[in-house]
């Protein structure tokens, strides 16, 4: 009897003390949108399979970049997961500062994630963060102004088609842009759009010995028709619309057209914030005619593991149940399709289901027409399409925005700001020893 | 002898002084009106004033998803701490400058207050190299140390503002009578300068309570005000106007109470001495 209890008492105790030996808590850096919030509502699943706890640091994604960035070159270690995208990856894991991803389970199916997401988050062939989800950029569309119109949205659109759909849907009289499209300062957001757009006409940031490009023609010819078709068929005030100001603009039927990431697919096409819900179509994002390259950026959101933490195997762990198959289902199972995360998985889009999505088909052609190690018509030294992949890129890229902004808002010239834009680039290349 | 009012002036000067004041509430109003709409309903233009469906739905979802008691308490420890530490270290040196002022007194308090002018982000580096070396990274003391540092330079100018306006003959008096220094500052110079001492604390209370650059930038989990909560429900990708506005009026309730209640003695001491 006695010896009964006490094998019952040690078992007990060796399960409690392996129990507490495992379970970790670890904390998770992450920004603001629907996706992550969602994920946060499934953490018991996460915590009920591995016994780990989560607690999440939540931050609007300007003051993550720079809270994060502090975190790993001070070795804070404060977190044990940070999300990032796919500037900061490649960089980062350059510098050493993210554990390498490469040993994930055999279960995990690495070689499931979309090969354009695995490039852009790997550093020599290592990845570094996986993605949680990915998005490229497409045109939205309202199919019944377009049938009003009389036109037909093809599937590949030019820039040319895009003027002129624009001409035909606007409609001041009814409070209805042609077009609505990014101009507000900052290398994400307004910064973002311009370069791709100038992709599309054929320009690059920098030739192969990193000189700035902005005194050469494409560039202009890209400004100029921008700047034409929004002050003829855009919003008032477009200098300082971004993605969150053109969504509430399109949300309420106000604009012909949008031109922006995938992930706005799911918001305009949800009745219960879009006035315009059953009405919306979707087509690659342009090109300049002629021009090979189209004007679809490619970004992931993804979740890395700083290389200070003391948490690792917790920390891939739940990488691996976060960025699963497994959790896609479980999303869907409670959600539905429609709700899972997005361009990380080839396997998603083989899901009979989640092909019925309107979206579906047209992100993933989205994703895969973007390539980030040849973003441009002419070579260019440098990975990244809608972003230069080296750390002087956001403080240089914001400072060029913001003299592209003071064009829209008509405070100086394209010549004036395409000058500017030159001088400061090359300026700073040079003050960081690239030329 | 006080200058006679016409009717028709004080008309003026109250319709001034509530267009001003409406002018300033206007975003909090703006911001508890938007936490009761849909979000679709909060960028809706025109926008709509009354003339919608009033729903309790972001703060049901925002008390959901966070735990705002902790964020709560947080900020109240730190703003807290921090003005009581500050009061603690600013009392001494605003009587040492108001009352026995040397050659360089001025130009200490204008250094002082010249650290203002530095921008945060300038030592955001030094700082968090101190606070890891010293293991104080989301933690509540070092939160109260770096605010309290922050403001004190306006804790000790609004201290020594009310202090000279005390006349030295009283102090010197308790001195003929045997107080020691502490005795002087505690039981003659303190109860002297309450009005003042309480709105130096209020205001600096509210300016802790509202400080978002440390506190985002040295907090991760534990330590985390509300000015994390509130940024937390921030996002340039996504429209979430009603949760973030319902997010900030959980986070400003407390310190808008705080301040409806203590209105007298923060306007009392904010124009102690103005009027001689």
């Amino acid at each position: 009897m006695y010896l009964k209890n006490a094998l019952r008492a040690a078992t007990a105790f060796s399960l409690i003390a392996t129990g507490t030996a495992y379970a970790e808590t670890i904390t998770i850096a992450t920004v603001n949108n629907g996706d992550m919030i969602r994920m946060q509502g499934y953490t018991d699943d996460f915590t009920a399979k591995t016994g780990h706890e989560v607690e999440w640091v939540t931050l609007e994604e300007n003051v993550l970049r720079q809270r994060v960035t502090t975190d790993i070159t001070t070795k804070g270690g404060q977190f044990d997961i940070m999300t990032i995208g796919m500037y900061e990856t490649p960089i980062w894991g350059a510098n050493g500062w993210l554990v390498a991803l490469d040993d994930l389970s055999a279960e995990y199916d690495v070689d499931d994630i979309l090969p354009a997401m695995r490039g852009g988050l790997s550093h020599d062939g290592t990845l570094y963060a996986a993605p949680f989800y990915g998005e490229s950029s497409m045109v939205m569309y309202r199919t019944d102004l377009m049938e009003k119109a009389g036109l037909d949205m093809p599937d590949a659109p030019t820039w040319e088609f895009i003027r002129e759909a624009a001409a035909a849907m606007d409609d001041p009289a009814n409070d209805i842009n042609g077009v609505c499209l990014r101009g507000k300062a900052g290398w994400g957001e307004g910064g973002a759009f311009i370069t791709v757009t100038a992709n599309s006409f054929g320009a690059r940031w920098f030739d192969e010995n990193w000189n700035a490009q902005f005194d050469q023609p494409e560039w202009k010819e890209a400004l100029e028709f921008y700047v034409s078709l929004m002050n003829d068929y855009g919003p008032e005030g477009y200098a300082t619309n971004g993605f969150n100001e053109n969504l509430s603009l399109f949300q309420q039927g106000k604009c012909g057209m949008w031109i922006d990431a995938t992930v706005a697919a799911s918001f305009v096409t949800n009745p219960k914030d879009s006035t315009v819900a059953d009405s919306v179509g979707f087509a690659l994002a342009p090109n300049h005619e002629g021009v090979e390259k189209r004007s679809n950026w490619l970004w992931a959101w993804a979740l890395a593991i700083p290389a200070g933490t003391q948490k690792a195997d917790a920390a891939k762990q739940f990488i691996e149940w976060a960025t699963s198959k497994d959790y896609i289902e479980l999303v869907a199972a409670n959600e539905g399709w429609a709700n899972v995360p997005p361009g990380a998985r080839t396997s998603l889009y083989e899901t009979p289901e989640y092909q019925d999505v309107p979206f579906a088909k047209m992100t993933l052609d989205s994703i895969n027409a973007a390539d980030p190690t040849d973003p441009t018509v002419k070579p260019v030294p440098y990975v990244g399409i809608q972003f230069v992949a080296i750390p002087e890129f956001a403080g240089i890229a914001t400072e060029v925005s913001q003299e592209f902004s003071a064009v829209y808002a008509g405070q100086q010239s394209i010549d004036e700001a395409l000058e500017k834009a030159q001088a400061l680039t090359n300026d700073a290349m040079e003050a960081a020893g690239y030329r | 002898m006080a200058r006679a009012i016409t009717t028709q002036r004080k008309v003026i000067i109250t319709a001034a002084a509530w267009a001003v004041g409406l002018l300033i509430f206007f975003p909090i109003y703006w911001t508890i009106l938007t936490s009761f709409k849909t979000e679709a309903q909060a960028i809706n233009d025109p926008p709509l004033f009354f003339n919608f469906d009033w729903t309790l739905e972001n703060y049901a979802i925002v008390q959901e998803r966070s735990n705002y008691m902790r964020y709560l308490w947080n900020s109240v420890i730190i703003a807290g701490g921090s003005t009581l530490l500050g009061i603690l270290v600013a009392v001494p040196a605003a009587w040492s400058m108001a009352f026995v002022p040397s050659k360089r007194t001025k130009d200490i308090l204008l250094w002082m207050l010249s650290t203002k002018m530095l921008p945060a982000v300038g030592v955001l580096y030094p700082i968090s190299l101190i606070f890891v070396e010293f293991n104080l990274l989301d933690t509540r003391i070092g939160l109260v140390v770096v605010l309290m540092l922050i403001n004190l330079p306006i804790i000790v100018w609004m201290l020594y503002t009310y202090f000279r306006e005390i006349p030295v003959d009283i102090l010197e008096a308790a001195r003929m009578d045997g107080a020691s220094l502490r005795e002087e500052i505690l039981y003659v110079l303190t109860p002297m300068a309450i009005p003042g001492i309480a709105s130096t604390i209020l205001l600096n209370f509210i300016l802790a309570w509202n400080e978002a650059f440390w506190t985002l930038n040295l907090t991760a989990a534990q330590a985390a005000p509300l000015t994390a909560f509130i940024a937390s429900y921030s996002s340039p990708e996504g429209l979430f106007f009603a949760k973030l506005s319902a997010a900030s009026t959980m986070a400003i309730a407390p310190i808008l109470i705080l301040g409806w209640f203590s209105q007298k003695q923060l306007v009392r001491g904010l124009t102690f001495g103005a009027v001689k």
